[in-house]
């Protein structure tokens, strides 16, 4: 896959990143090295081999459910930087 | 030219869990803004998912009752976004190996089964909730985190009224499972809809728009006979329908263009790292299958098979679990071959109270319990008293805790149906009006039913309409 400028400037877009002038160029360019080694796994074999979707040979994790002590209101805001009343206060999000 | 509309419904539905899916945080509704939130559900650096062993087994329930095929193996996947509601940016869900796929639903339209085919159903975390002011947006995070279930149909429906009982079936499903309130209006079960049309007979889907914002199922039916109304026109003046999303205004009845910039929807999905995949064995399978009750669609069938009910009939009885439980109560109480009385029963007057009472008909309590209700009917179906009076008698019951027959006997109530005494008040209304009695002779066979009605009156309502008819018709034949 060929990693072109628009492709870098769609992703930062999506991950709300902003690019610094010269940034665009370096990154095409990281960018195009990562997929390409990925690509190198098109070249395998690898019929009969299960997707990983996880590092670690383990499944089944769970836990009961039972409740437990959640943060003081206050906390939980402490680092908010705007707080009206005990919500979290942000930007208008709809027109 | 003719069209037809394709509808699919997306319901989310939060399950009735103690605690939330991946933490400890309680569930519970209506609690102070943000005071049931921990370091998991806010998303903090650091901190670890676990998910919540009841969540995944009520999603196995839900999935089994839907004829879903539960995957073996299925995992979580984030999907990124960034909105104010969704504190870690992405939300915990399931993408290419959701929990299952491929299950049905039937439901009956008018007195017609109609099988509807899900798609999946799969498992997620529910976002916060925003509350929009004049200049900011307040984010509340309690929400954040409750188990979902995001239940996808085919899309198979062809009306409002088809996505309308779609949603009633769903629910009486989930209720009779008992993991999730299913409150429209708490949030608890919330619905999108896809819908195009398509000239009649074609295969190909026309353009959709998605529906968001019904806050009930009517609410739901009605955003889509607006609609479809409204694609209709485009089409019709040979428009296009733009592909969008459009939100239902209850209080004008209408729905209108969220009128925002949608890109392409690129949510880049990967596999959720800090959960491991699950394995369902076929053993727990089994185990949470034998725990599923008789379904609506089989008690339904039932009911129509063992008492001849109607599909349309069994379909009101059967919606709620412990109603329908107390409906066949009663049917079996029934000693007839013939169930329509009671059925009749059950769906008229009881219902009617109970509607009258915001309650189900189990709620009711009748004092004397099903032996009283059975032996009113019975009385109502003998004609010892009047249907109307028997209707009066369970009313003042239920506002009274009064027995039913200490009402009847009370009031005086029975039915006179003994010739000696009705012949008395015949004579009188016969005398008393002789332009009806004329009418009837000269042909005016209804004049007698206004005959009847006088007989009524004059006798408290107490007098046998059948028996008091056959008096006046003989006194009337026999030349008197």
């Amino acid at each position: 896959m060929a990693i072109d400028e628009g492709v870098v400037k769609h992703v930062a877009h999506l991950a709300r990143i902003e690019l610094q002038p010269g940034e665009l160029e370096k990154l095409s360019r990281q960018l195009q090295s990562i997929v390409d080694f990925i690509d190198k796994l098109k070249k395998l074999n690898i019929e009969g081999v299960e997707p990983t979707s996880h590092i670690l040979p383990i499944s089944n994790v769970l836990r009961p459910d039972e409740t437990r002590e959640s943060l003081s209101t206050d906390m939980a805001l402490m680092n908010a930087p705007c707080r009206k009343g005990n919500f979290f206060s942000v930007p208008k999000a709809i027109e | 030219m003719e069209y037809e509309p394709v509808i699919g419904l997306e319901v989310h539905v939060q399950l009735k869990t103690k605690s939330k899916a991946f933490c400890g945080c309680s569930t519970e509704f209506g609690k102070e803004p943000n005071s049931q939130v921990c370091p998991v559900c806010l998303g903090f650096p650091g901190s670890l998912p676990v998910l919540n062993r009841v969540f995944l087994d009520y999603a196995i329930k839900v999935a089994l009752a839907l004829n879903c095929t539960v995957q073996e193996k299925h995992k979580f996947d984030r999907k990124n976004y960034f909105y104010p509601d969704l504190p870690k940016n992405y939300q915990i869900s399931q993408y290419d190996l959701p929990l299952s796929k491929k299950g049905y639903l039937d439901i009956v339209v008018g007195d017609k089964t109609k099988r509807v085919g899900i798609n999946r159903v799969h498992m997620e975390e529910d976002a916060g909730k925003l509350i929009h002011e004049e200049d900011t947006s307040l984010v509340d995070f309690n929400r954040t985190g409750i188990p979902l279930l995001e239940i996808v149909s085919e899309p198979d429906m062809n009306s409002p009224e088809e996505a309308y009982e779609y949603l009633t079936f769903l629910k009486s499903v989930l209720g009779y499972l008992d993991v999730s309130d299913c409150d429209m209006e708490k949030g608890s079960l919330r619905c999108d809809v896809n819908v195009s049309l398509r000239p009649k007979g074609v295969l190909a889907l026309g353009v959709k728009a998605e529906l968001k914002n019904m806050n009930s199922f009517k609410g739901t039916k009605d955003a889509l006979v607006f609609e479809i109304r409204r694609q209709e026109e485009i089409l019709r003046e040979g428009g296009k329908v733009i592909q969008e999303t459009r939100l239902w205004d209850a209080k004008l009845s209408e729905t209108f263009s969220m009128r925002v910039k949608e890109e392409a929807k690129d949510y880049r999905y990967f596999p959720e790292p800090d959960l491991a995949p699950f394995i369902i064995s076929a053993q727990k399978l089994e185990e949470i299958k034998k725990n599923i009750p008789e379904l609506p669609r089989q008690k339904l069938e039932r009911f129509v098979k063992d008492f001849c009910l109607s599909e349309g009939s069994a379909k009101i009885l059967v919606g709620i679990k412990k109603d329908a439980d107390y409906a066949q109560s009663c049917i079996e109480s029934w000693e007839g071959k013939d169930k329509k009385p009671v059925v009749n029963w059950l769906i008229g007057p009881l219902l009617f109270e109970a509607n009258k009472r915001k309650c189900g008909i189990s709620d009711l309590n009748i004092p004397g319990g099903n032996i009283e209700l059975i032996n009113l009917i019975k009385s109502a179906e003998e004609a010892k008293i009047s249907n109307l009076a028997a209707k009066g008698v369970l009313s003042e019951s239920l506002d009274t805790a009064k027995l039913a027959r200490e009402i009847i006997l009370e009031k005086n109530l029975y039915q006179v149906s003994d010739t000696e005494s009705l012949d008395k008040i015949a004579e009188e209304i016969i005398k008393g009006n002789p332009k009806s009695v004329m009418d009837y002779k000269q042909g005016k066979a209804n004049a007698i039913m206004f005959l009847v009605g006088q007989m009524m009156k004059k006798s408290n309502g107490k007098a046998n309409p059948i028996v008091a008819r056959d008096i006046l018709k003989k006194m009337l034949t026999d030349g008197g």
